[in-house]
Order: C-alpha cells, then structure tokens, then sequence
C-alpha cells in the first residue's frame, strides 16, 4: 500500500465516513485545507471512497470550483456575472491581468495571488465585484486596481 | 431545546416565545445579506453593540442582524423598530449618533433616510419608499424581520403553523391544494408544482427523495441566495410539506458552494429543527420521518438541469441525460425523485396556511402567486424585488428600479439569464408571467433581471452569453458543444469587425439545430439570447457586420476591416 502523505484527506474523508457520494463535499473539503487538488490527494481520496481515480479525477476537473495546481497566498476572483459584466467586470479584469503580468488562471511567480473568473457572487449591487480572499471589493473599476491590490502581502 | 412531541409543545412554545418579547421595545434589523455584508454590515452590528455600552443603553435596544432586505443598492440598509424607520447607506461612523440621537432621543436622522428621485423628498418610513411600497412581499417579507440563525424568531412570525396543519391532512389532500393554488415550478421551466409531486408519489417503489435546488448558477441572479441566507426555515418547511405529501423520508439541499453565508444558514436551520424534532424522527408526534442533507456543488451551469443535479449528487460528474424516463419515476440513484427550486418550496407554507382559494387569486390567469426578481445591471434601485405574477416590465424597471442611472436611456431587459432573451422597449408593458415571457423569446427562468442602457450592445451581450454558454456546456452531446462554439466564432467575429453578409442567416440555422437537436434545456435555450437580441436589435447586428460600427460604442474593431 502507497504511504499516504495527506493526513487533510484522511480527516476529510473520516467526517463524511468513507461515503462515494459525498466526492464533491470532499474534494472541496480538501482544497480547502490543501488549497488545490494535489495529484497525491487524488488518489488518496479514491482509494479511501472506493472509486477509480479517473472518476475523481473526472469530476475534480469537470467542476469550476475545482485548482490541480498549487495558488497562491491570496486568491483573487473578478466576478464576470452579466450584472458585473454590463458595468464593466471586462475592464477590471484586464487591468489585473496588466498588473499582475498574469492571465486568468494564472499564479504570480512569487505565489502571492491567483487570478480567477467566477459566474456570479450575488453581490450585484456592488459590481463590478473583486474577491480577494474573504475581502469584498465593490464598485471596482481599473483605477483602483493598484491601490486595492497594496493591502495584500 | 427539547424535543417538541405535538402541535401543541410547538403552539406553547411559540406563546413563551411571543410573550417574552416586547412588541414596543426598539429594534434595529441590521441587513446581513452577503450584499450588505460587503458594505460591511458585520461590523455595524457590532459598532451598535459597542455603542448602546458606552452609552449606557444596554438592554434598552434589540439589535436583530436580519436576513437580505432587498434593496442592495442602499446598502446597509437598517430598520429601527417600532416605527419603521428606514436608515440607508448606513456606514460605521454613523454608529455613534444613531445610537444617541435616534433611539436616544427618538430624533430622525435627515441625512439617512431615503431621498424619493422624482419628488426629492425624504421618507421616514420603509414602507413608504417606492422599492417597497410596489411590491407584494408574501414570500420574503420576513427576512428583513427575523434572524435567520434563530428558530425561535422563525417560530414567533407563525414559522411551522403551515406544517402543523399538513401533517393533519391527508397527503393527496396537500397535493390536490397545491395543484389548486396552480403554483408553478419558480426555477425555470414553470411546471405545475401539484402535478410533479402527484407523479412522484404515485410512482413506483418505497424509497423516494425530495430535492431542494439551490445551485443558483444564473450569473446576476441571487434571489435563491437570499431566501436561503435569510429565511431558511420557510425553505425547509415547504421541503418537509412535500416531502409528507410525497411519502418520502430522504431530502438532499444542492446548493452552491459560492454563497458559503447561504451554506452556513442552511446548515444551521437543519440542525436546529432536527433539535426541536421537526424534522427527523416522528415529527410532532405525527409519525412521519424526514431528513435532510447538504451537498455543495462545484459551480457548474448545467447542474441546473434536474438529471445532471442528480448525477452531481450521486458524486458523479454533473452531466445530463435524456428524460424519457422523467426523474420522478428513476431519479437520484434510480429512485423516484421531486426536484423543486428554493423560492417553490418557499411558497408551499403560504399556500398551506392561507389554502389554494387565497392564492390563486393572485397573478394572472396560469401563473399563480408572486414572483421575486434580482432586478441589476443599468438600473438605479439594484435589488431583490418581489411582485406579482403580470405585472408590468414597466412597472419593475421604472416605479420599483428607479429607471436607468445617468440620465441615460432604457434598451432591453434580459430575463431568464443565459437561457432567456432580450426585451425591448416597445414591450415594456408586457405583464410579467411565464406564459407572456415565451411568446416573446423570452423565459421567466430562475428570476434574472438585467436592465441594459443605450451604451450596451445588444451583440455584445448575445456574445456574452454564447460565451458563457460554451464554458459551461458539459460537452456530452454535439449540437451544444460545437454548436455554441461556431455561434461564438461568428459573433466573435461581428464583434471585432470581420462579420459577414450572411452570418445572420448561419446564426439562425444553428440556433434551430441547437434547439432540435440538444441533449438538455442548456443547450435547447442556449440560442434565446441570440435569437431574441436578432429579432428585437437587428439593425444592431446590421450596423456592425455592414458599417463596421457599435453602435453602443462597446465593440472595438481596430484595423480589423471586413
């Protein structure tokens, strides 16, 4: 048997017993205490649940909410929700992407931000809306992008 | 919290509750939907909290951090009770003299009342506002009232009075009601709620689910969120009517992990009523067992379809399959399932409690009831509107939006999100209800409103949306998955100056092909927004593909000519 390397997957997989049908609940469990989806996890998570790791692999990569790759330190997501869309979410996102030097998707060299797109956040009072970790940023525009982005280290 | 073993405890409970409250003692209900939240809402509840100490005004004011009020645009918003008196755009440093003046002093503060646009008056009360006065608010009145992480406030607004009095009927008595209300499906397709839940129970076999979709994926829609934030219990009260209707005993919550406020509140509701016994084992004496569970989603458009929503819930890969065997005859791992939507099963206790005749008096002739709204985009008052079924686009985007912000002109309204179309001006006084919404290209859908100015281009939008589309098309069958890839090319195409004379006519063909052809409804209404923004904004698609011009001004076509 493969050494397990992630005692995250084993508590996870302990709180929802083992259970094949809670696979959503546990890979978001476990990139939340991870933060992504380590090919290792993947496997684990598998073994543990009794399914074939295509099948995890499968709905980890099928599903948006779902990073393989390591993030970093703060993730930023730039809701693209058709609220935020008609007021500009496009323009925000693009300036970020300029000073970032990264594309959606994309880390920072020195792993200090993630660049993500999300659907919608239901905040669409506030749009264009920026999430940077737990931080709501409403009424974004890209003039504001640089000083918003100085509250993070 | 003990057990509650009858109608009775819970009735008894309900009067310790009610009796323990003074109805003159002030109380501020703080909005702490995620929209007011990021205003910073949290921390206004606990500035009042501070405050009210320093000024020795402990015990004299309740402070209540409520559900969403709807109207986001003013956020925070705040109610001081028991004069109603409406504070907006309330930030921390207002904290302070609220504290003093208003519960102090019983001043009202002029610079944070509500300006009325067209009249410049102030207004002191909340009902008295235009957002509000319009509106018929049955389902979601109470989450500016109650605490949604307290049962005890859902118990003493009449929460649970509607279950008690279904679990005293006969199942087919529940359902024949609710067919009478004529209360249609509020997540999209619009179909009968009565009749889903009669096919349910009579299909076949002991093991039978009911179903909560709360995986709002319609990007600019969040009324589903702020039931949930904000009114759980009424949520899962309907889950538990049905499910006693239905003769089922397991029910699964799919709600999204985007909105954790809303997956916190929902938990908290669930271990609460399994606390008080009214869900769980014999609920109320009744004999009747019902339990339910949470499952997160992992942010996929098509989930919204019931197949794929199971499929997810099963712990597969969220994809759709065809339904010529529907989903309550062989649903959640092949059992008889009934999937409804948040705001449908919200509605449930309302019908239950003031029957059928009452409700379907309200709405027009085959869509019953009210319907909430998430009125955005190019619209003064952003928010959660709730009004009933036939009312007037006019009536929502001009008396209760406020009109288009910046002097600007009204364009279209989009409904039904990426599965509706665009309206235009010319039917602005379309009453609003499922039927109106089809013949015009249009869709009621999960509630989406997205009010469009004349700096938006209708093209634009429509490639938005096929755009949107494509990312989310799980790619199983054909026509959606290289379909909207081709719809995409040719508008990204328009877009950025190299459309062509007949791309109109190639459009059109897909779409159809789309619609024939498609495995699920993503797909089959994917070319709404195309096809309605052609029909209504041809002139549009004409001025970009023939003079190389947006006319809106959006689309920038560089050096890119012909």
């Amino acid at each position: 048997m493969a050494v397990k390397k992630y005692k995250e997957v084993r508590q996870v997989l302990e709180k929802y017993q083992n259970d094949k049908s809670a696979l959503i609940d546990v890979l978001h469990d476990t990139q939340a205490a991870i933060g992504y989806l380590p090919k290792e996890a993947l496997g684990e998570i598998a073994a543990g649940l009794g399914i074939p790791v295509s099948r995890v692999y499968s709905v980890a990569t099928f599903f948006k909410a779902f990073s393989l790759t390591a993030r970093g330190r703060h993730l930023i997501n730039v809701c693209m929700g058709t609220a935020c869309h008609v007021r500009g979410s496009d323009k925000v996102l693009a300036q970020l992407e300029k000073e970032l030097g990264i594309k959606d998707g994309e880390n920072t060299t020195d792993l200090k931000f993630t660049l993500e797109t999300v659907n919608c956040v239901g905040a669409c009072a506030l749009g264009p809306m920026v999430i940077i970790g737990g931080d709501y940023h409403g009424e974004m525009t890209p003039d504001k992008v640089s000083e918003v982005l100085k509250n993070y280290s | 919290m003990a057990k509650l073993k009858s109608p009775g405890e819970l009735e008894a409970l309900r009067n310790a509750i009610v009796k323990k409250r003074d109805p003159d003692k002030p109380c501020i209900t703080i909005c702490n939907g995620t929209g007011c939240q990021a205003y910073g809402a949290k921390r206004i509840v606990a500035a009042f909290q501070e405050e009210l100490k320093k000024q020795n005004m402990e015990g004299k004011v309740d402070i209540r951090a409520s559900g969403c009020h709807g109207f986001c645009e003013r956020g925070t918003v705040m109610v001081i009770k028991p004069k109603d008196i409406f504070y907006q755009r309330v930030r921390v440093k207002d904290i302070p003299e609220i504290t003093s003046e208003t519960i102090g002093k019983g001043n009202i503060i002029e610079r944070m009342l509500y300006t009325d646009r067209s009249t410049n008056q102030k207004i002191n009360c909340e009902y008295d506002v235009p957002f509000y006065k319009h509106q018929k608010r049955l389902v979601f009145g109470n989450n500016g009232l109650i605490d949604p992480t307290s049962i005890e406030d859902y118990i003493a607004v009449g929460g649970y009075v509607a279950l008690t009095k279904a679990l005293k009927m006969a199942p087919e008595k529940i359902i024949d009601e609710v067919k009478k209300s004529g209360l249609r499906g509020r997540g999209g397709a619009g179909f009968p709620t009565g009749n889903k839940w009669e096919s349910t129970r009579n299909a076949h076999g002991d093991v039978k689910y009911v179903i909560c979709n709360a995986d709002e994926g319609d990007p600019g829609a969040f009324m589903d969120r702020s039931l949930v934030e904000g009114n759980p219990h009424s949520v899962l009260e309907g889950m538990i009517i049905g499910a006693y209707a239905i003769g089922s005993h397991e029910g699964y919550v799919y709600i999204r992990n985007e909105y954790p406020l809303a997956v916190k509140h929902i938990k908290t509701a669930i271990e609460q009523a399994e606390a008080y016994g009214l869900l769980g084992e014999n609920i109320l004496g009744s004999g009747f067992s019902f339990s339910i569970k949470i499952k997160r989603g992992g942010g996929a458009f098509v989930c919204g379809e019931s197949t794929a929503l199971m499929a997810s819930l099963e712990g597969k890969v969220g994809e759709p399959r065809a339904k010529y065997i529907h989903t309550s005859e062989q649903g959640l791992w092949g059992k008889p399932s009934n999937l409804n939507n948040v705001e449908t099963w919200a509605n449930v206790p309302l019908i239950i409690n003031n029957g059928a005749d009452w409700y379907s008096k309200i709405g027009t002739k085959n869509s019953k009831g009210t319907k909430i709204f998430a009125l955005v985009g190019n619209i003064n008052n952003t928010g959660l509107v709730e009004v009933p079924m036939g009312t007037t686009l006019r009536k929502i985007v001009f008396d209760i939006g406020g009109g288009i912000p910046k002097g600007r002109k009204f364009k279209a309204v989009q409904t039904g999100g990426p599965s509706g179309g665009m309206i235009p001006e010319s039917l602005l006084d379309l009453p609003v209800d499922f039927d109106e919404l089809m013949k015009v290209g249009s869709m009621m859908g999960s509630g989406g409103m997205i009010v469009m100015d004349e700096k938006t281009c209708m093209v634009d939008m429509a490639r938005y949306y096929t755009t949107f589309l494509e990312g989310e098309s799980c790619g199983k069958c054909l026509p959606c998955r290289e379909g909207l890839r081709q719809m995409r090319y040719i508008l990204d195409g328009i877009t950025e100056g190299r459309g062509k004379e007949d791309d109109i006519q190639l459009l059109a063909e897909l779409s159809a092909t789309l619609v024939d052809a498609s495995l699920c409804q993503l797909g089959a209404s994917a070319p709404n927004p195309v096809m309605s923004s052609i029909k209504h904004f041809r002139d549009e698609y004409e001025a970009h593909i023939k003079d190389k011009k947006c006319p809106a001004g959006v689309c920038k076509f560089g050096d890119a000519k012909g």
